[in-house]
């Protein structure tokens, strides 16, 4: 007897991918995908997609999808879900989009402990505007606008999203993975599978970050973008869960 | 309902809105809309439904851009320094084809201003504000009673073609009590149902993208072209004006708002004194009354804008008006109030005057 033991989820289009080889987006999309087919979301579901390389997300997600303006993606995640409370609102960032133009949205979102998932890909880079330097880019890391390295004394520090946001009250759960190894990418899911389930039970705001390779505006392989995010970015973006509300470390709304 | 009740200009747009069935309100405290923020944070709870006082503008615009999208009465308002930070919204909103109203009650600019009563963005409430080629309706009553009943209107026009519309007041409409009759809101029968494009709703079949972003090559021009008839049917449509004394006027006033209610009484004031001058008021400021001011110059030779900026309508009298008329300005600035008598006096003035001299009154 022949079983199918994995196919397309039906929360995907089956679509031919835009993103660069090697990016870790189209992972993330599908993990996304996946879970919303566990808990049969997808008729109420609704995609954040941002500005980004994920702004066309709708072209791979198989539910409804919103485009918001840079960085009001969690405004707008605010709007839908207190409008619409019995829709499933999956908020979508990438690093420029959360951690940059839009910090004061993601930090009243999660204070005010909204019931949304937060999907969060970190790669330490803007990729669609071509290669610029992002809030997470790392100290020495060269970008089109410090070609030299990341200079902290110029420039900043690279922004730990989780560490900063985990204390707040309205945190249900963060929690920080990667997508470099299927190990790691298992993980990932579990996380998400907690924020939504989170987001099911009405416990409030939760942010999933993906440590996620982008060979391109690296400008590196594939395979060396892999390396190279093992051996730097992990040394400063600590993969872990950072606050559950169901461990007893505080935290929902 | 139709109690006659006291209250301020701002309260009244509120319960208006709150009686026109607004599910979602987002605002940020800014003076001279407070009472209006604080009115709906009582009111939308005590009706079970959305209250937010958001982080900044910009979160309360994108918040309604949400609300919107899943198909809820959305609303917000604020004053002009919150309006511009709102544009970038509203641009989105106009794009994605939402439904939305909001308040600008004009406050002294540019920059922060002073918080005295203005009218100083009609630039911006006409033209815009926000980036790209479209339009928002923009309603501009003079009494506490018109916030009220716009306020219903501006709900239906907004739901009826899927644009963002607003009320342009200031900050002596905002603040001021008056008497006002609750009339009761009746939606109207034939206002397009928002099942077809609203998000997250299980009855949907298939899914829906929403969005302001047109990339291929001719897809946004497409897109513009559509929300162009729109902006044609609404000019066709919805044109709002009131006519006062013109029948036998030789010089007509052109004044909306607050400006129109000095300036109508300065219009009577004339009147005892042998001048035959009669008022025009445009309601929408977009859509401008053009036709009727065209017409109105054929056999009218001078008007004078009355107006609390340092002439911005003027140019759309100008435009309306082909050049048929002189056009004067009487404008007032950063709290300046027009007074009746210097209106009058400037009214001899122009009547005195001789070819192509434009009078202004500073």
């Amino acid at each position: 007897m022949e079983q199918q033991v994995f196919g397309m989820p039906k929360a995907m289009k089956p679509e031919q991918t835009l993103y660069c080889p090697g990016c870790g987006h189209g992972v993330a999309h599908r993990l996304v995908a996946e879970l919303v087919d566990e808990f049969g979301l997808r008729d109420r579901a609704i995609g954040i997609a941002p500005v980004g390389c994920s702004v066309f997300a709708d072209k791979y997600w198989n539910f409804d999808v919103i485009s918001a303006a840079h960085g009001r993606a969690p405004a707008v995640a605010t709007g839908m879900k207190r409008g619409r409370p019995d829709s499933f609102v999956i908020c979508y960032q990438g690093d420029g989009d959360l951690a940059a133009i839009g910090t004061a949205e993601t930090i009243h979102a999660a204070n005010r402990g909204e019931h949304f998932v937060t999907i969060f890909v970190n790669n330490a880079i803007y990729g669609m505007t071509g290669g610029q330097m992002a809030p997470t880019t790392l100290i020495g890391q060269p970008s089109q606008t410090c070609q030299l390295g990341r200079d902290a004394a110029m420039m900043g520090h690279p922004i730990r999203v989780c560490e900063l946001i985990k204390d707040l009250p309205g945190v249900a759960f963060a929690a920080r993975g990667s997508v470099d190894t299927p190990k790691n990418v298992l993980t990932v899911k579990k996380h998400i599978k907690k924020g939504f389930q989170n987001s099911i039970d009405g416990k409030g705001w939760s942010l999933i970050e993906i440590v996620s390779p982008c060979p391109t505006n690296w400008g590196m392989t594939p395979r060396k973008a892999l390396t190279w995010l093992r051996e730097n970015m992990l040394e400063h973006y600590e993969l872990g869960v950072f606050r559950d509300c169901d461990a007893g470390n505080g935290g929902g709304a | 309902m139709s109690d006659r009740v006291l209250m301020k200009g701002n309260e009244a747009i509120g319960e208006a809105a709150v009686q026109a069935g607004c599910q979602c309100y987002f605002g940020y405290p800014i003076t001279p809309q407070n009472e209006l923020t604080a009115y709906m944070s009582k009111r939308m709870i005590e009706e079970g439904r959305v209250f937010i006082q958001s982080e900044s503008e910009i979160a309360a615009i994108n918040m309604c851009f949400g609300a919107a999208a899943v198909g809820m009465r959305t609303m917000t308002s604020s004053s002009g320094p919150g309006i511009s930070l709102k544009q970038e919204g509203i641009s989105y909103m106009a794009g994605a084809e939402l439904p939305m109203f909001f308040v600008n009650v004009m406050r002294g600019g540019p920059g922060l201003g002073n918080i005295a009563p203005s009218q100083a963005d009609y630039f911006q409430c006409t033209r815009g504000g926000g980036h790209g080629d479209y339009r928002t309706v923009v309603y501009a009553p003079s009494d506490v009673q018109e916030l009220y009943d716009y306020t219903f209107l501006g709900f239906d026009t907004a739901d009826r073609y899927r644009i963002p519309t607003m009320i342009a007041a200031d900050g002596i409409l905002g603040q001021m009590m008056e008497p006002l009759v609750l009339t009761e809101y009746k939606q109207p029968t034939d206002l397009p149902s928002k099942q077809p494009w609203q998000l997250g709703d299980p009855s949907t079949q298939e899914p829906i993208w929403m969005t302001s972003v047109h990339l291929g090559e001719g897809k946004l021009e497409a897109h513009n072209l559509k929300l162009q008839k729109k902006h044609d049917l609404i000019e066709a449509n919805e044109v709002r004006y009131e006519e006062t004394m013109l029948d036998d006027a030789e010089i007509v006033i052109v004044a909306y708002g607050t400006s129109a209610r000095v300036a109508k009484a300065a219009m009577l004031k004339a009147r005892e004194a042998g001048i035959k001058v009669g008022m025009f008021r445009p309601i929408t400021l977009w859509p401008f009354p053009n036709p009727q001011l065209n017409a109105l110059a054929d056999r009218i030779d001078n008007f004078l804008t009355v107006e609390m900026s340092l002439g911005q309508m003027i140019e759309d009298v100008r435009l309306a008006t082909c050049g048929k008329a002189r056009i004067h300005l009487h404008g007032r600035t950063a709290g300046g109030v027009p007074v009746e008598d210097d209106i009058v006096d400037q009214l001899k003035k122009i009547l005195a005057s001789k070819g192509d001299e434009i009078i202004r009154n500073f």
